[in-house]
């Protein structure tokens, strides 16, 4: 009966989520990397495919390669810039690709999916110091900074752990470093700046490498290979949509190296918006016209508030359909409430980022991962707080109540929930303001919400807007707080309230 | 009316009940006494299937209680424990009106029968809007004893009904208790480790030790034929309240 009510949600939600899905199926779905340049490219798809007359939206910041490559292989994105040298040395590492643009068309369309030309631009990795740094312990190539052990090393997290990353490099160069971090790649410029790192990755067209004048070592053994930016797109776009596939083939070899530096300057230094960076670009070289919205920050906060709600409120109410019962049947079978218990716990030890990613491929992407972990997440509160409010009822009132010659389920709702109500409403408090902040995650996922612009200011070491996403966030968890405080005096039975009088 | 026959009960390791028969009385109050740990607040639990007998059987005028039919015989029983038991979270009429309101019973029939409830236990009816919290402990058992006697139940089973109440209070309940009992006419057993009350209650009073039935009688069988050591020396440890007792129905 429990098992049937919870299949019974799960169903419920899933259609629920299939049919927001639905909804914009005809769309082409575009997707970027969490980077500015991957923004910008795929700002570009964007409007030449709304330009070619098709419905479009483009899922910005959606995630890193594996996540964006296999959203693609499900069929979550029809299409999204990636990198000759990734796809072969990441993706695609250890499988049998035949040298050359050619063989590695091949092996893309081996897996199902097709690659266009070249953009025109190479985004290889690069290491590179600061020049003053670098000037003074006399550092020109890669193979320099073996004798220099004492450096820290500061890598983009999945550089740290990318085929042709960090461990590849460490080997064909034989470097002695032992202090390596992994941080985000926006954050190690910084990071740089302030002498904390030595060292870091650099992709060849960010806009940093000449506003801070960093001096990129030479590959001297030529480790790196060529990263020519290319689209990834699904086959079945090419009956979906001729139009869009004739229309992205002008962004090939449209854009040097030179251009894209010149586009991340604009977007990451002068702090213009990679819509209008976008359009800018498509009206000056390809003569397409495009629509540049400026949303008001209002507006925007309006926007990321409803789709934080959602997210938060959506989960919170099936989290409670499937908890209050979970936490019911753990009160009244001792083993099973154990097992409950302890998978629920088990459940709330995943890290958060780790959860949002292992949801994608049972549930897609956007809301619905998000939301079906801040679902996991409120679980072990509630569940264990209905289970404790209920074992916690004296055993002399629950036998009051059996005396009587009430059944079991009439003492449940009559009896014992009403008894435990403060306890499962603590439960339920604790969830909601857990996941008023973890729902800020869900923007790496492509959920939205008030991570998105956490998650752009990060990107765009843009504090302010950084603070656009937090201080709502902050706002809603206390907001949650007091309305459940206020509710407490309506849900929890006056009786419950009041102090005896003997 | 209730019947045991060789009901056994253990918790773990521990036997509380040994093989034990028992016949109430219809129509009499029966009192079983015994100091703590004899088995006589697990005897009146087994009276009402809280707890289900290791061996033996529990009948209720002639029906052996089983899962059931356990509902029913119970709506015919009513049970207070000594500090009431009330539900807290509702007022006092409805911690009295639950069951009848459950099985359906109007809003006109529910209300008559409290003021024949309140009038019977001299309970206030202003009071009926409070919630266990803002009631003394005296108006508590009060309305628990409604509460058991909303369905005019054809047994009623008191474990310490007035342990938890201060003296005064706890002698002015006694002779209501006694009052109500005797105008109902019904059957009662009720669990007390206080001999006074048991001399006071008692038509039948059944004296327990370690999980046995030592001896059931009236009090001056008690008194004048003990069945053995045992008997005596409980009695004579409580003879101080016996003696304020005699004295108080003396004068």
């Amino acid at each position: 009966m429990k098992a049937a009510l919870r299949r019974s949600v799960c169903v419920a939600l899933l259609l629920s989520v299939s049919a927001a899905l639905a909804a914009d199926d005809r769309a082409i779905q575009v997707g970027s990397k969490a980077f500015t340049e991957s923004v910008i490219l795929g700002e570009l798809v964007n409007r030449m495919a709304i330009n070619a007359g098709a419905t479009a939206n483009h899922q910005r910041e959606f995630g890193g390669t594996r996540v964006l490559w296999n959203a693609l292989l499900r069929g979550d994105l029809d299409v999204y810039p990636e990198y000759t040298g990734t796809i072969e040395l990441e993706i695609l590492a250890g499988k049998n690709i035949a040298p050359g643009e050619a063989g590695l068309r091949a092996a893309v369309e081996a897996e199902g999916l097709r690659m266009g030309r070249p953009l025109g631009f190479n985004n290889t990795y690069a290491i590179g110091m600061r020049e003053d740094v670098a000037q003074r312990l006399g550092i020109r190539t890669i193979s320099d900074l073996r004798d220099h052990t004492d450096l820290v090393l500061g890598f983009s997290n999945e550089f740290m752990d990318r085929g042709d990353g960090w461990p590849s490099l460490r080997d064909v160069y034989k470097l002695p470093h032992t202090d390596v971090r992994g941080l985000q790649h926006d954050l190690a410029y910084r990071a740089l700046q302030s002498d904390d790192i030595h060292a870091m990755d650099l992709y060849s067209t960010d806009a940093e490498i000449e506003y801070y004048g960093l001096r990129v070592l030479l590959d001297d053994v030529e480790h790196f290979p060529t990263y020519n930016a290319v689209l990834i797109y699904r086959p079945d776009l090419a009956v979906r949509a001729p139009a869009v596939i004739k229309a992205l083939t002008r962004l090939e070899g449209a854009i040097d190296g030179a251009t894209m530096s010149g586009l991340n300057k604009r977007a990451k230094i002068d702090r213009v918006s990679e819509d209008q960076v976008a359009a800018d670009f498509l009206e000056t070289t390809l003569r397409v016209s495009s629509e540049v919205v400026e949303v008001t920050i209002l507006g925007r906060l309006l926007q990321r508030t409803r789709e934080h709600l959602t997210l938060v409120l959506f989960s919170l109410a099936v989290a409670i359909l499937i908890a209050v019962p979970l936490g019911i049947l753990s009160a009244r079978h001792q083993r099973l409430g154990q097992l409950i218990l302890g998978a629920a716990g088990i459940i709330q030890t995943i890290p958060a980022l780790a959860l949002l990613v292992f949801m994608i491929p049972f549930v897609g992407i956007g809301e619905p991962p998000a939301i079906c972990a801040l679902l996991l997440y409120s679980l072990l509160p509630i569940v264990r707080n209905t289970y404790t409010g209920l074992t916690d009822i004296p055993l002399h009132m629950r036998e009051s109540a059996e005396a009587l010659g009430l059944k079991r389920g009439v003492r449940l709702r009559l009896v014992e929930l009403p008894l435990a109500s403060r306890s499962i409403l603590a439960g339920i408090k604790t969830s909601a303001v857990i996941n008023v902040g973890f729902a800020t995650l869900g923007a790496f996922i492509g959920a939205g919400g008030y991570g998105q612009p956490i998650l752009t200011g990060l990107r765009l070491d843009d504090m302010g807007l950084i603070l656009q996403g937090a201080v709502p966030a902050a706002v809603l968890a206390l907001l949650v707080q007091g309305l459940f405080e206020l509710s407490e005096r309506v849900l929890v039975p006056r009786g419950l309230r009041l102090d005896p009088i003997d | 009316m209730l019947k045991l026959t060789q009901v056994t009960r253990s918790f773990g390791a521990t036997v509380a009940v040994h093989p034990t028969d028992l016949s109430v009385r219809p129509g009499a109050t029966t009192v079983l006494i015994g100091p703590s740990g004899c088995g006589k607040s697990t005897l009146l639990r087994l009276m009402i299937y809280l707890i289900q007998p290791d061996s033996g059987s529990v009948r209720f005028e002639g029906t052996e209680f089983n899962a059931d039919d356990v509902l029913e015989l119970r709506h015919r029983m009513g049970y207070v424990i000594q500090d009431g038991g009330l539900f807290p979270h509702l007022c006092a009429a409805d911690n009295v009106a639950l069951l009848a309101r459950h099985l359906g019973w109007d809003e006109t029939r529910v209300s008559s029968r409290l003021q024949e409830l309140a009038d019977l236990t001299r309970f206030p009816v202003d009071g009926f809007s409070r919630f266990p919290a803002q009631l003394s402990g005296g108006q508590r058992q009060r309305v628990s004893l409604m509460r058991a006697l909303m369905l005019d139940p054809d047994v009623l089973l008191l474990d310490e009904p007035l342990g938890a109440l201060d003296p005064i209070v706890r002698s002015e309940l006694q002779v209501e208790l006694r009052e109500i009992f005797r105008t109902l006419n019904k059957t009662v057993v009720m669990v007390t480790h206080d001999m006074g009350e048991a001399g006071f209650f008692g038509d039948v009073i059944v004296l327990m030790r370690d999980g046995r039935i030592v001896q059931q009688g009236t009090l001056s069988q008690l008194l004048n034929e003990p069945a053995d050591d045992f008997v005596e020396r409980f009695i004579n440890a409580q003879r101080t309240a016996l003696h304020v007792l005699d004295e108080g129905s003396a004068s």
